[in-house]
C-alpha cells in the first residue's frame, strides 16, 4: 500500500493492507498474528513501522517524493489463508467489481497482459 | 490471443457453474483495453495496474490462475495456466519484416514448457466434479503450495508499488530505481521485470535503464525453467 504518512487510521491500513487490527493482533480470515501495543498509538491511529516489524511487512520510502510503500506479510508462503482475498478491481468500463460477488460459482481467474 | 479462447472456455463451462475473470496487469491500462474491446468477451475483463495480484497472491507472471470455489474458498494457489489455443507460443508463420529480436524471442517462446490442453482438461474436471475434483486442493495444501513469501519478496513488491506510483504520476526516471531494487530483489518474478522493460523497450530488449532482458533472463535460466510444472 502507497502511504504519504507512516499513521494512517485504521481503516485505511486494513483497506490497503487486507489486515484489520483487533484486540488479539492483526487479523486477515482466520488468522490473526499478535503485534505489539506500541501497534496502536493512543488515537487510535496505526503505527506502521511498529506493525511493519511485527508482521515482516517491508516499508520502502521515497524522501524525494514523501512517500512510502508497503509491501506484504512475509515470512510464511504468500497465502495466510485459503480464504479468497476480498479483491476489487476496475472493470473496462471503470466500475469496480467485486471478486466477492461471484460467490455461489466457481471462478479461475487468470492474469494476462500486453507484453 | 488468448481472451477469445477463453470466451469458448467460457461458454463451455458456465452453464457448469464455472466463470472465468481475466485480469490484465499492464500498468498502463491503455495498452490492455483495445485488446479487450477488440476481444468482444462477456465474462469478467478486471484491470490490475498495481500488479496487486503479485502481493495478494503470489502471481509472477502472465498467464497465472487460481482457482476459488463458491465458498470463496482457494483450492488452487497461483500457478501457470493456459488457454487451449491451436497453436504453441511462438509458433507462428512470420512475415518477412519481423525484426530479429522478435525472431529470436519466438524461438526461445517456442521452447517454454507449456502443455496447451493442461488447464482445461483441469477446468472440466473441476466443472464436473466440483469439491470431489482430484484437482481440488485443501485449505492446508493451498497454503502450503503457495508461493514461499521471505522478506525480500515483501521488499520487491514494495519497491515495485512504489515505482508504479512514480511512474503512473509522472516521474519516470524517479520510478526506475524502485523498479530495479524490485527486479534485483525478487528476479523470479516477471511481471515486474516484463512491466518495465517494456515502458522502455515492446520487445523488452537491453536497454540502458535495465541490467537484464527477456531473452537474456529467459537463455539464463532456460526456456524449460520459464513457467512452474504444473503439479495435479
Amino acid at each position: 500500500m502507497i502511504l504519504d504518512r507512516l499513521d494512517p487510521s485504521a481503516a485505511e491500513f486494513a483497506r490497503g493492507t487486507g489486515w484489520e487490527l483487533k484486540p488479539e493482533g492483526a487479523c486477515k480470515a482466520e488468522v490473526c498474528m499478535p503485534v505489539p501495543a506500541s501497534a496502536r498509538r493512543s488515537d487510535g491511529r496505526v503505527n506502521v513501522p511498529a506493525v511493519a516489524d511485527a508482521l515482516g511487512m517491508a516499508l520502502v520510502a521515497s524522501e524525494a517524493h514523501k512517500l512510502w510503500a508497503l509491501g506484504p506479510v512475509s515470512g510464511g508462503r504468500a497465502l495466510t489463508t485459503a480464504v479468497a482475498p476480498d479483491l476489487t478491481l476496475p472493470q473496462r468500463d471503470g466500475n469496480p467489481f467485486r471478486l466477492g460477488s461471484l460467490k455461489g460459482t466457481k471462478v479461475f481467474m487468470c492474469s494476462w497482459a500486453s507484453w | 490471443m488468448d481472451l477469445p479462447v477463453w470466451q469458448a472456455v467460457r461458454n463451455e463451462l458456465r452453464p457448469l457453474g464455472v466463470e472465468i475473470v481475466l485480469v490484465a496487469m499492464d500498468t498502463n491500462t491503455s495498452a490492455a483495453t483495445p485488446i479487450i474491446d477488440d476481444a468482444k468477451t462477456t465474462y469478467p475483463q478486471l484491470l490490475d495496474p498495481e500488479h496487486s495480484l503479485g502481493a495478494l497472491l503470489g502471481i509472477i507472471n502472465v498467464p497465472m490462475s487460481v482457482w476459488i470455489d463458491e465458498a470463496g474458498m482457494i483450492v488452487r494457489p497461483a500457478e501457470p495456466a493456459f488457454a487451449p489455443r491451436e497453436r504453441g507460443y511462438g509458433a507462428t508463420e512470420l512475415p518477412p519484416e519481423t525484426p530479429q529480436r522478435m525472431r529470436e524471442m519466438l524461438a526461445e517462446a517456442s521452447k517454454l514448457d507449456i502443455d496447451l490442453q493442461a488447464t482445461i482438461t483441469m477446468l472440466r474436471d473441476w466443472a464436473r466434479n466440483g469439491a470431489k475434483s482430484r484437482y481440488v486442493l485443501t485449505p492446508e495444501q493451498v497454503i502450503e503450495r503457495s508461493a514461499a513469501r521471505p522478506k525480500s519478496v515483501s521488499e520487491a513488491a514494495a519497491n515495485f508499488e512504489l515505482g508504479q506510483h512514480l511512474h503512473r504520476n509522472g516521474h519516470e526516471a524517479a520510478a526506475r530505481p524502485f523498479f530495479r531494487a524490485a527486479h534485483r530483489l525478487q528476479p523470479e518474478n516477471w511481471t515486474y521485470k516484463r512491466q518495465a522493460w517494456s515502458m522502455v523497450d515492446p520487445l523488452q530488449g537491453p536497454t540502458e535503464h535495465y541490467d537484464s532482458d527477456w531473452l537474456s533472463d529467459v537463455k539464463k535460466i532456460g526456456a524449460k525453467n520459464y513457467y512452474a510444472r504444473v503439479e495435479a
